[in-house]
């Protein structure tokens, strides 16, 4: 029993720091923005695919040292991607409606989608894993080196990114944006650069999990990126959206109440609600939540700008 | 956006107004394609077919996005609710095999039902929020239709569905189909119209544009709202049910986010809150991946592309709000506009 408890907690750890690195893009631009950014799901399989791209052409699959390069390249071919998309799609549309953004992001969705399976072909493909392989056992709880790499990267880069932020003179600007873009630009703040800067940083991160993700499982899809990024961007509400250590919150939180879920319902309900209901789960989280704490955990108070009304029903 | 108190106040001068014109110029359109629909192949017949379908589904999606102004992205549940009522209550699956009048209200209140239990907890929140919400109640439909095997068959869907018989009339061919397409058309075009027209129409609007003081107008925003979402997911599900009609064959395949998304951006291409704005997004978003069928695998690519260009030209849709049927009646009925 504590060895299963234990193999499930590290489990969920895994699955949510993929899902927490997913998130952070999800959260960063909804944080200036508004905007859901559909693509972002999109740009996080077309980084496993860049990532396997590369590994062919520089000859590294399997090999750790090479999956860092590979890392670091697809972190910066997919952000600057996603700075592209950000100036073709959204910047023209900014300040019009608020749906105009959001359905040519589901427009760039479909766009990228295609184009990721035009190049990458429509069956799975088989996925190098650049992590180390090997076992670990503890109290009966077997921990593979693939899921301590993937918490230990995850980790490292929410780290990173919590220090530029916090401590750099980039990160105040993104603040300074995110708080409020008009009072920004009077203090000499560029909105757009803090803007491209954001969808720099996001897609990239969301690159990162998608070699991540696909390294673990070993297989890599075209159509992998919707399930994930909804689940994703559940864990970004649920931690509070807007709100980085929320997503990071959001992510981990998420990949435990999914683990255990799956795990504990069939028992639980006599095998009436059985495994195949785990995308169920993330969403009847993602409705419980907007309707009792819309805000999230760690979401900021509760106003007209995060649009709920208080006094209905 | 324009004053929705000004609309109410313009009906004084239409006694100098002719109403004809414009009613034969609205007319004209279905008779048109009452004459000319069933000359055509079987091929552009079934599209037609689909455009009046996404046409019909994009007016009642209409009634919450364009007049409420609440974006609901899981519209494809209430279609889904309609199309398998049709497929369980006329079919072998439980040997049931009531008649399709009675269904295609059984389907539509159903999902009209659904609508407004969904609406009792979903509608305390707006915007993106809403959107993400009935997103995933559009999931959640889907998912649970893929795995209640022992009621729908689970991913294999459900074959073999009876044909439809309305008062003596067999439906099977597209032909068929098309002249209950356009009756089904001209009933909900008629309706959405007079909605958008109406005490209640003032009322979505005034909500659609400033929730607080609409309420501060004593309009009890809650139910408007509320009958918004069950009108038009009353709407969705009597299209699904035709659709169930028209395939005779129904799986969790067909009820996809993707479905979800056509039928909004449907109204959003047309021009939201606009009639006219749906018949001409659908007939636009059903005839472009057809024509781009000559590029196979590029074909969503484009029609991506020709989605993200449209919304970057005309952010507000092809058709403006205003020009809606009331402007082209007030148009060609001359007198005073």
């Amino acid at each position: 029993m504590g060895a299963l408890i234990l193999q499930q907690t590290i489990n969920a750890l895994t699955v949510g720091s993929i899902y927490a690195l997913i998130a952070l893009g999800y959260t960063m631009v909804y944080g200036v923005l508004r905007l859901i950014n559909f693509a972002h799901s999109e740009l996080f399989t077309a980084g496993a695919f860049i990532g396997l791209a590369l590994a062919g052409a520089l000859g590294v699959a399997g090999h750790p040292t090479g999956g860092l390069l590979v890392g670091f390249i697809t972190f910066v071919v997919i952000g600057l991607a996603g700075v592209s998309v950000e100036i073709v799609a959204y910047r023209p549309l900014r300040g019009t409606s608020r749906l105009a953004p959001m359905l040519s992001a589901l427009g760039m969705a479909v766009v990228i989608q295609n184009a990721v399976m035009l190049i990458g072909g429509r069956r799975p493909l088989i996925y190098p894993s650049f992590l180390p392989s090997g076992v670990i056992d503890v109290f009966g709880a077997i921990i593979t080196y693939k899921q301590i790499t993937i918490f230990l990267v995850a980790v490292i880069l929410m780290a990173a990114l919590e220090l530029f932020v916090n401590r750099t003179n980039l990160g105040v600007r993104i603040r300074a944006v995110a708080e409020n873009a008009e009072t920004a630009s009077l203090v000499g703040i560029n909105p757009n650069m803090a803007i491209s800067l954001i969808f720099f940083i996001g897609p990239g991160l969301g690159a990162v999990a998608g070699i991540l993700y696909s390294s673990f499982y070993g297989v890599a899809t075209f159509t992998m990126g919707f399930v994930i990024g909804m689940k994703a961007f559940t864990a970004a509400i649920l931690g509070g959206i807007g709100s980085i250590p929320g997503a990071v919150l959001g992510g981990f939180l998420l990949g435990f109440i999914e683990t255990f879920a799956t795990a504990w319902m069939p028992v639980l309900t006599g095998g009436l609600i059985g495994t195949e209901y785990r995308d169920i789960f993330a969403f009847s989280v993602l409705v419980l939540i907007l309707l009792f704490r819309p805000a999230g955990l760690l979401g900021e108070h509760v106003s007209e700008e995060t649009m709920v009304y208080k006094s209905d029903f | 956006m324009e004053n929705p108190a000004r609309r109410a106040s313009t009906p004084p001068t239409a006694a100098t107004r002719k109403l004809w014109p414009g009613a034969l110029a609205l007319l004209a359109v279905p008779v048109l394609l009452l004459i000319v629909g069933p000359h055509l192949p079987a091929y552009p017949l079934r599209i037609l077919d689909m455009i009046l379908l996404y046409a019909i589904l994009g007016l009642g999606l209409n009634i919450i996005v364009g007049y409420a102004g609440l974006l609901d992205l899981g519209y494809v549940a209430f279609y889904a609710i309609g199309a398998y009522s049709w497929a369980l209550l006329a079919s072998g699956q439980f040997d049931i095999h009531l008649p399709f009048a009675l269904v295609l209200l059984i389907g539509a209140s159903l999902a009209g039902i659904a609508g407004i239990l969904l609406g009792i907890p979903v509608l305390r929140l707006r915007g993106d929020y809403l959107a993400i919400v009935t997103l995933g109640f559009g999931e959640i439909i889907r998912v649970l239709m893929n795995n209640l095997d022992g009621v729908t068959n689970g991913p294999q869907g459900i074959a073999r569905i009876d044909e439809a018989h309305l008062f003596g009339w067999t439906l099977s061919t597209p032909d068929d189909f098309l002249y209950l397409l356009v009756a089904m058309l001209a009933v909900v075009f008629l309706f959405v119209w007079r909605i958008q027209e109406s005490a209640l129409g003032t009322a979505l609007s005034a909500v659609r544009e400033d929730q607080d003081a609409a309420r501060g107008c004593g309009i009890n925003t809650t139910r408007v709202k509320l009958v918004a979402f069950a009108f038009s997911a009353f709407i969705g599900g009597a299209c699904g049910v035709v659709f169930a009609a028209m395939q005779r064959f129904v799986s969790p395949e067909s009820f996809t986010f993707w479905e979800s998304l056509v039928i909004v951006l449907v109204i959003v291409v047309g021009g939201l809150g606009n009639p006219f704005g749906a018949l001409l997004g659908a007939t636009l978003l059903i005839l472009l991946p057809e024509l781009l069928r000559a590029y196979a695998d590029y074909r969503l690519l484009f029609y991506g592309m020709a989605l993200v260009i449209i919304i970057l030209a005309r952010p507000r849709g092809l058709i403006a709000r205003q020009f809606g049927p009331s402007w082209l009646m007030r148009r060609l009925g001359g007198g005073k506009c």
